[in-house]
């Protein structure tokens, strides 16, 4: 049997490993063009405020993927042939396949404004964004930023933290509006503001505006102009679906799977950032962007490729996250609407979150260490957890688990509800019925 | 409570406690393993879902204290029971 993978990410990692778990002997060949190779794109923010250094970003080793066994072509496929079962390889060379995993992740929405390809305009999709950021960041230091969700932050923050002035423009009146709550928004950007931070609400970038090729400032919807040495962008990410799409493989808003991450070609699976993924709990098919879903779907894949059957239950999705230096985690269903700072969805994000059906908010907190509840008829649909981080593992594994949480939603209603101390108490009997 | 219990309770989990992971919020940016003073690869340690068990491990909290997204805690293991997660 001859597995083939295209893509270097975490899906195609994790299914090469499930492959290998089941099929010591059978051929792996994994092909992508991003000349860096497997390397942790969520900790390229960490990297831009200097936490770590760039080789810090690669998990594995040379011996790592020597016990692997795979074979690693650098190179990029430009067709599916699908009847022969064929990959054409920069448009040439043909590699035969049995079982095909699409993982090709998704890329960054370009921002489609005059002047957008002027040097000094930029984004963080791959490590080459990242050095390309640095780089510029030791000589010019006046950069705007654009765009919304967790990309658009770690950009601010890596810039600020190698010294430039940013200016940070958000087209409402607030940030991640549709994730957030307005308290929660607000505590963001207080802290960007502490920071040194320009917030600039209502602006809508119209142009790029430049001088020897190179960008100077923009211009506003409303008039105003505002000057800049750098403008960095994340409107958000859109999946890589051209390949299949050419093949003639079913596309929604990414690759259609069902629950085994098939897609409509038998031998054909997808998973990971391209992969829009049939939930058979909700019914619905659904685009994430997150580092643990797509680790999940490649095992899952994997082990579909070699002949078991392990359909991939969506647990409720969750990010941990910095916002503005504050840990954050999201899980499960927070907001809903849409954000004009995003087209569709950003990295990290997941559709769920913005699903929320009607729900009562309980909340506490200040300034800092915030909780938010989604609370449903029985369970807990969503929560957000910023600041201290106590609560994040049970309520995720609370809201995971769909635990009947009748007991206490009174409680968790009353008006000035201690709702930490009540959810703390009522995680450490739940916990223990689940152990029993 | 004060903070003498806490810090009673901090010195009982560093004798007698390992380094654990909750691999779920972990996307592999090897803060950790960059911050280790002895060179452990904890992040491989959080792929695999194992506590750091390590006899070299000085549960110094480096790697739990930098890591951005909560990953990792130090949780009261016995020695004499088992030595898994």
């Amino acid at each position: 049997m001859r597995y083939t993978i295209i893509g270097t990410g975490v899906a195609g990692i994790a299914a090469i490993e499930a492959i290998r778990s089941v099929d010591p002997t059978g051929e792996i060949i994994m092909i992508g063009d991003d000349p860096h190779g497997f390397y942790s794109r969520p900790g390229l923010a960490y990297y831009l405020t200097g936490e770590l250094h760039d080789k810090a970003l690669y998990p594995r080793t040379a011996e790592d993927y020597r016990k692997l066994n795979f074979r690693y072509l650098k190179g990029r496929v430009t067709r599916i042939l699908r009847e022969g079962h064929t990959l054409e390889i920069d448009n040439k060379s043909q590699l035969p396949y049995d079982r095909l995993l699409i993982a090709v992740g998704a890329q960054a929405i370009p921002l489609e404004v005059p002047g957008a390809n002027l040097e000094g305009v930029l984004k963080l999709d791959h490590m080459d964004d990242a050095k390309c950021i640095l780089k510029f960041s030791q000589r010019w230091k006046t950069a705007i930023v654009v765009g919304g969700g967790i990309t658009a932050l770690e950009l601010v923050e890596g810039l600020v933290s190698r010294g430039v002035r940013v200016h940070y423009l958000l087209r409402g009146d607030r940030y991640w509006s549709n994730v957030l709550d307005k308290q929660e928004s607000h505590v963001v950007e207080h802290r960007l503001k502490e920071e040194g931070v320009t917030l600039h609400y209502h602006a809508e970038v119209i142009e790029v505006t430049g001088k020897n090729n190179r960008v100077n400032g923009v211009r506003l919807l409303d008039g105003r102009a505002l000057k800049c040495d750098l403008l960095a962008y994340a409107i958000g990410i859109r999946p890589r679906t051209a390949l299949a799409r050419d093949a003639g493989l079913a596309i929604d808003r990414g690759i259609l799977v069902n629950e085994f991450l098939q897609t409509n070609d038998p031998a054909i699976f997808a998973a990971g950032d391209v992969a829009q993924v049939y939930d058979p709990i909700t019914g619905r098919s659904i685009l994430d962007s997150l580092w643990g879903p797509a680790r999940e779907q490649g095992y899952a894949a994997g082990l579909n490729m070699a002949g078991e059957r392990m359909a991939y239950i969506k647990p409720a999705p969750f990010n941990v996250t910095r916002l503005a230096g504050l840990t954050t985690t999201i899980i499960g269903m927070v907001g809903r609407g849409r954000d004009d700072d995003l087209i569709g969805i950003a990295r990290g994000d997941s559709e769920t979150w913005r699903s929320l059906p009607d729900a009562i908010v309980a909340q506490t907190g200040f300034e800092v260490n915030r909780l938010r509840l989604l609370v449903g008829e029985k369970k807990l649909l969503g929560a957000i957890v910023m600041g201290d981080q106590t609560l994040s593992w049970p309520l995720q594994k609370l809201i995971a688990g769909g635990a009947d949480i009748s007991p206490i939603r009174a409680q968790l209603l009353a008006p000035s509800a201690r709702i930490g101390d009540i959810v703390a108490e009522f995680w450490a009997g739940w916990r223990t019925q689940a152990v029993a | 409570m004060g903070i003498f219990r806490r810090d009673t309770e901090r010195h009982k989990v560093l004798a007698t406690g390992h380094v654990v992971p909750d691999s779920s919020r972990c996307v592999q940016c090897g803060i950790c393993t960059y911050n280790c003073p002895i060179g452990i690869d904890v992040r491989a340690h959080v792929w695999r879902a194992e506590a750091v068990t390590r006899s070299e491990c000085l549960t110094c909290g480096e790697c739990v204290a930098r890591c951005p997204r909560g990953v990792l805690r130090f949780e009261q293991t016995d020695l004499f029971v088992g030595r898994g997660a």
